[in-house]
Order: C-alpha cells, then sequence, then structure tokens
C-alpha cells in the first residue's frame, strides 16, 4: 500500500503530470472497455460466420428439408439432408447420459450438502474437480477401450461402437456439473426450514426430500439444464464411442451419429472448402449452438433467479 | 404420547432414512470409482509404453517406433500462445466489468453474453476459427490459427474467474486507495491486481488446462494428425497437439495403438497436474503476503 503514496504526490506536483495520468486514466478505459467488447464480438462472430456459410448451404438444400429429413448421407450417392438422424444420435446418447448422471449426480449433492461432514467434503470436492478436468479425449479413449467390450459382454449382438457406449462415458463427464451446482444449491437452503421440518418430528429423509430438495429445485432443476447442454455439445469422446451411422433409431445398442461427430468426420476428410459437403458442418453447427444457447439462456435466467432469492 | 403413535403409523421411517443416506453415500462413491478406475486403467494400461524414446519420437505408422515429441511441442506451443493472449484481454475484460461499468444494460448484456459464450460447445468455437482465423484471415492450419480459437474458448472462463477474485477484495481497500488521492488505474495496478492475484492465477490455470486437454476445436479448424516436425514459423506451420494424437491413436482399430494412446493419456495428464501444482505454489506464495 506504501508504494501508492509517492505516485499521489507527484500527481500533485506539476499539472502537465496531471494532465498525462488524465490521458493514461481515459487510454486505459477504451483499452479495457475494448478487452470487454471482444466477448460480444465473439457472439456476433460465432453468429455471422455460422449464418454466412450456412445461407450458401440453404440457397441448395431448403431449411425444410434440412429441417424435417429422415436421411443424412452429405457424403454418399445419393445425398440427402435430412438432419433429424443426426439429432436423433444427439438426443438417445444425452437422453442416456441423463439417466445415468442426474440421479448418480443428485444422489452425490445431496450427500455432500446434507449427510457428510465437511471435512469428508472438503477431501471429495478436489477430487470431483479433477474429475471435471480430465479432457473429453481421455473419457473417448476409456469408451473405446473399456467400455465397449464390457456392453459386448453384456450384449453380444451390439454394434462395437453404440450409443451405449457414448451415453455411459458423457453421463460421467457431465456428473460434476450437476453435483457442484446442485450442492451449492441445496447448501443456500436456509437452516431455519430444516430446523421447523425437524421440530415437527420429521426424519432426516423427511427433511432432505420433503423440504430441502423442493425448496432447491429449481436451481438442481438449472444444474440438469446446464449438464443437458453439455452432453449435447460433448464431442470426442462421443466421436470416438458412438459410431459413425446416422440412423432414426432408439435402440441404444446400435450405431449412430451425432451432430458433433459428423462435424469431427468431415473435418477430418479432405472435403474441398466451398462445396455443399463443405457448408454442412455450418448448418450443423447452427442447429447445436442454437439448441444448447436456449438450454444455457434458460439455465442461467433460473439461476439469476434463484440467487435473488436467498441471498 | 402422540409422538410414539406417530412413529407406530410409519414403522420403516427409521429404515428408509437410512437407506436413503446409505444410497446417496454410494453415489458418492460410484463417482469416486469412475475417477480411481480411469486413472488406474489409463496407467496400468501405457505405463510399458512410456519411455524416452516414445517422449522424443515421431509419430509414425508402426506402434513401435512411434512417439509423441510433436504433439508435445505443438501443445507448449499452442499454450504459450493461448496465455499470452487470453491472460491481458479475459483480466482486462474483468477489471472493465468490475471496475469500470457502472451498472447499466450495456453491463448486464456483456455479463449475460459472457455466461453464455462459457456454455457453448467447443465445436462451435472450433467452427468459428475454422471461417474466422483459417478462411478469413488466411492463417490457415498453422499454431496461430489453434492458439487464437483456443483463446476464444478459454476467454470466458478466465473473465468470469477473475471478475470472482476482483470482487473478493474488500471494498474498504479501494476507498483508502482513493482518500490517499490515488487514481483507479492506480488503485487497480498498486492495490487490486496483486491482491487479487492468486485468485486470477488459478483462474488462468483452470483455463489453461481446458485449451490443453481441448481436440474437438482443433480438429474442426482442421489440424494435421500426422506431423513430423516441430513449428518453426507460428504463422504458416502445421501442428500437432498432444489430445489431438491421443484421439487419432484411440481411433485406430490395432490395440497397440490404444496402448500408445494410454501412454499419452499420461503425458497429457502429467502435464496437467504440473501446471496445477505450479498453481498451488504460486497461490500459496503470493497469499501469504496479503494481510487484509
Amino acid at each position: 500500500m506504501a508504494t501508492a503514496t509517492p505516485k499521489v504526490s507527484a500527481l500533485h506536483s506539476s499539472s502537465s503530470g496531471a494532465k498525462f495520468r488524465a490521458a493514461v486514466e481515459l487510454i486505459l478505459h477504451v483499452v479495457l472497455l475494448g478487452c470487454a467488447t471482444i466477448s460480444i464480438i465473439t457472439t456476433v462472430g460465432i453468429v455471422l460466420v455460422l449464418f454466412i456459410e450456412s445461407l450458401q448451404f440453404f440457397r441448395e438444400v431448403s431449411v425444410w428439408e434440412f429441417l424435417t429429413g429422415t436421411k443424412w448421407s452429405p457424403l454418399l450417392k445419393p445425398q440427402h439432408f435430412g438432419i433429424l438422424p443426426l439429432f436423433c444420435g444427439t438426443l438417445l446418447v444425452t437422453a442416456g447420459s441423463a439417466i445415468i448422471a442426474i440421479p448418480i449426480g443428485l444422489g452425490t449433492a445431496i450427500f455432500l450438502s446434507e449427510y457428510a461432514s465437511s471435512g469428508f467434503r472438503d477431501v471429495v470436492k478436489p477430487l470431483l474437480e479433477i474429475l471435471a478436468g480430465i479432457p473429453s479425449v481421455v473419457f473417448g479413449y476409456l469408451a473405446v477401450v473399456f467400455i465397449s467390450p464390457l456392453i459386448r459382454d453384456i450384449f453380444p449382438n451390439a454394434d462395437l461402437f453404440n450409443a451405449a457406449n457414448a451415453s455411459v462415458v458423457v453421463g460421467f463427464m457431465i456428473l460434476p456439473t450437476i453435483v457442484s451446482i446442485s450442492e451449492d444449491v441445496l447448501r443456500s437452503v436456509p437452516r431455519s426450514l430444516r430446523e421447523a421440518a425437524y421440530a415437527l418430528g420429521a426424519t432426516k429423509l423427511d427433511v432432505t426430500v420433503g423440504v430441502v430438495v423442493p425448496a432447491a429445485a429449481s436451481g438442481i432443476m438449472a444444474s440438469f439444464l446446464l449438464a443437458i447442454a453439455r452432453a449435447i455439445g460433448e464431442t470426442m469422446a462421443v466421436a470416438l464411442a458412438a459410431g459413425a451411422t446416422p440412423k432414426m433409431t432408439l435402440n441404444p445398442l446400435e450405431s449412430i451419429q451425432t451432430m458433433t461427430a459428423y462435424i469431427v468426420q468431415v473435418s477430418q476428410g479432405d472435403t474441398p472448402a466451398g462445396s455443399k459437403e463443405y457448408h454442412t458442418i455450418f448448418a450443423v453447427g447452427l442447429a447445436l449452438f442454437t439448441l444448447t444457447l436456449i438450454l444455457n439462456v434458460f439455465a442461467q435466467w433460473i439461476l439469476t433467479r434463484v440467487r435473488e432469492k436467498y441471498e | 404420547m402422540s409422538i410414539s403413535k406417530h412413529s407406530d403409523g410409519r414403522p420403516y421411517a427409521k429404515f428408509a432414512s437410512e437407506l436413503f443416506a446409505w444410497s446417496c453415500g454410494f453415489c458418492t462413491f460410484l463417482c469416486l470409482a469412475v475417477l480411481g478406475l480411469l486413472l488406474w486403467n489409463v496407467v496400468s494400461f501405457g505405463w510399458d509404453s512410456l519411455s524416452w524414446k516414445f517422449l522424443t519420437s515421431w509419430p509414425s505408422m508402426k506402434p513401435a517406433n512411434s512417439g509423441i515429441w510433436a504433439a508435445l511441442v505443438g501443445s507448449l506451443y499452442l499454450i504459450g500462445l493461448t496465455a499470452l493472449f487470453s491472460v491481458p484481454v479475459g483480466v482486462g475484460a474483468a477489471i472493465y466489468l468490475e471496475e469500470y461499468a457502472p451498472p447499466s444494460r450495456w453491463r448486464t448484456l456483456v455479463q449475460i453474453n459472457i455466461a453464455n459464450l462459457a456454455g457453448v460447445p467447443s465445436i462451435v468455437y472450433g467452427i468459428l476459427g475454422l471461417g474466422l482465423f483459417v478462411r478469413m484471415m488466411m492463417l490457415g492450419r498453422s499454431v496461430m490459427s489453434g492458439a487464437l480459437t483456443l483463446t476464444l474458448v478459454v476467454l470466458p472462463i478466465v473473465i468470469l474467474s477473475a471478475q470472482e477474485s476482483l470482487r473478493a477484495v474488500p471494498s474498504t481497500i479501494r476507498q483508502a486507495s482513493y482518500a490517499l488521492g490515488a487514481t483507479r488505474w492506480q488503485t487497480i495496478w498498486y492495490q487490486l491486481l496483486p491482491a487479487s492475484l492468486p485468485g486470477i492465477m488459478t483462474g488462468v490455470i483452470l483455463a489453461l488446462s481446458r485449451a490443453l486437454g481441448e481436440a474437438a476445436p482443433l480438429v474442426a479448424i482442421g489440424a494435421a494428425t500426422y506431423v513430423s516436425f516441430t513449428p518453426q514459423n507460428i504463422f504458416t506451420d502445421e501442428f500437432s497437439a498432444l489430445p489431438l494424437q491421443i484421439f487419432n491413436w484411440t481411433d485406430q482399430p490395432q490395440k497397440d495403438f490404444h496402448q500408445l494412446a494410454a501412454a499419452g493419456i499420461v503425458v497429457l495428464l502429467s502435464v496437467l497436474i504440473l501446471m496445477n501444482a505450479v498453481a498451488v505454489i504460486l497461490r500459496q506464495r503470493f497469499s501469504k503476503k496479503i494481510r487484509w
């Protein structure tokens, strides 16, 4: 703190110094404003790039055909450009991962918030952060090397790579999101609510399930939405584990393809820039961006309201 | 009397409560078991392939001769450049939002926008990078394209964590500084930044860890998978990266390549652990100096 004092006296000693300082302040203000504006420019950039390149695609393929077509084969003749099979694949993997992650995640959040001692919590939370920090491609590896043979042992006629395979690992990838947000929300439920319930003779189960979880329901919902948005956008694990067959199926043991995995497939090949096939990744990207944006905006809106309620 | 009657009416209430507690505990155990299983699987499978030769060899079609040198160097270039771009811009944006911008619609808009950018799938950033850096700015599939794309991916994380650290500095520090006649920038530079440095650094390391593990945006900009040179010119040379190399090896049908992938993962996770250890040490050294 002592360092600031001599600078301050310099400020008062000469007026040309003061003018210089005012100029520096102004320049810095503008530079910092510029930094903050980059985030807006990024969003505008995403929207512009996706729209402009998709427009090229929609000149040749109608929006209606794209959104309602049930066949997706842009890289093979005859070409079909219906996104529904990719959407179906994404839906299958997302639903599967949610079925795994939601009960386990919520159970863990409840345990950490209501049952665990603070010492135990201090050990487990950093470990969950490590789980959250493990790169997606590592989960993809786990799916290929460990989960896939396991699933084929149980269901011998499952495809080598399939939706269930991807669902399992994506489920574990989105677990930390659910645990950390739900636990925060559960812990912010006022103590007085719990004590009132105990005073009425409720068991710990009654209090947790009947009072605390309902009070935190909207925040828990938001954690599910954020986790689902993550599952939809999850790429590398799905590209490795789910197969590469765009298909309208709800059977998790079949090889499928998600929107993200399709983008990876095209990016890996030598599709010439500017071709119709090249533009498909922007159209699929636009669909992906819109879908995750809606979920994220909704979840953020819920979380803002939750914070206002308890702060 | 009424209490005993009540519990008679629910003979299993205590049992149900216990069962629920155990189920929740089991969920927690499952989370940790997955982490354990993952680490054990990778290390036990990849350990045999780890050697000095593996670290310093170029990738090859033959698993036995294959190494990770190009990917390791590529990743270090990417992380270095990403840090160079994302730290000043991210911290600058955080300072603007916390210290300069008055509460206004513009500020709320920027804030909501950043929260949403943090949720945009990384492959979408890859598509943006492909359209913007690779094609429009004609940077091609160079290290620069990769680093700029990764910068956009991690920028929201840097901004959000830096904002949180700045917010944690007590307002008395600001008021004391202004009371001594310091300008806004002097207050920021001599008081707020040193005080919030440990928090900012933690966020930066977290963001760079994310950048190190990201493969999707790099695949989307068309980064090469077999590279047998290290980048000399960051504006023109193609590159590989650790997660890309791991993806490539896992994608091969032969088991030998899977073993290489496991060894690559051990290297990737080691670099991640190293980065986080450095963050912990730096944080402890810097936070000792602060006494409020």
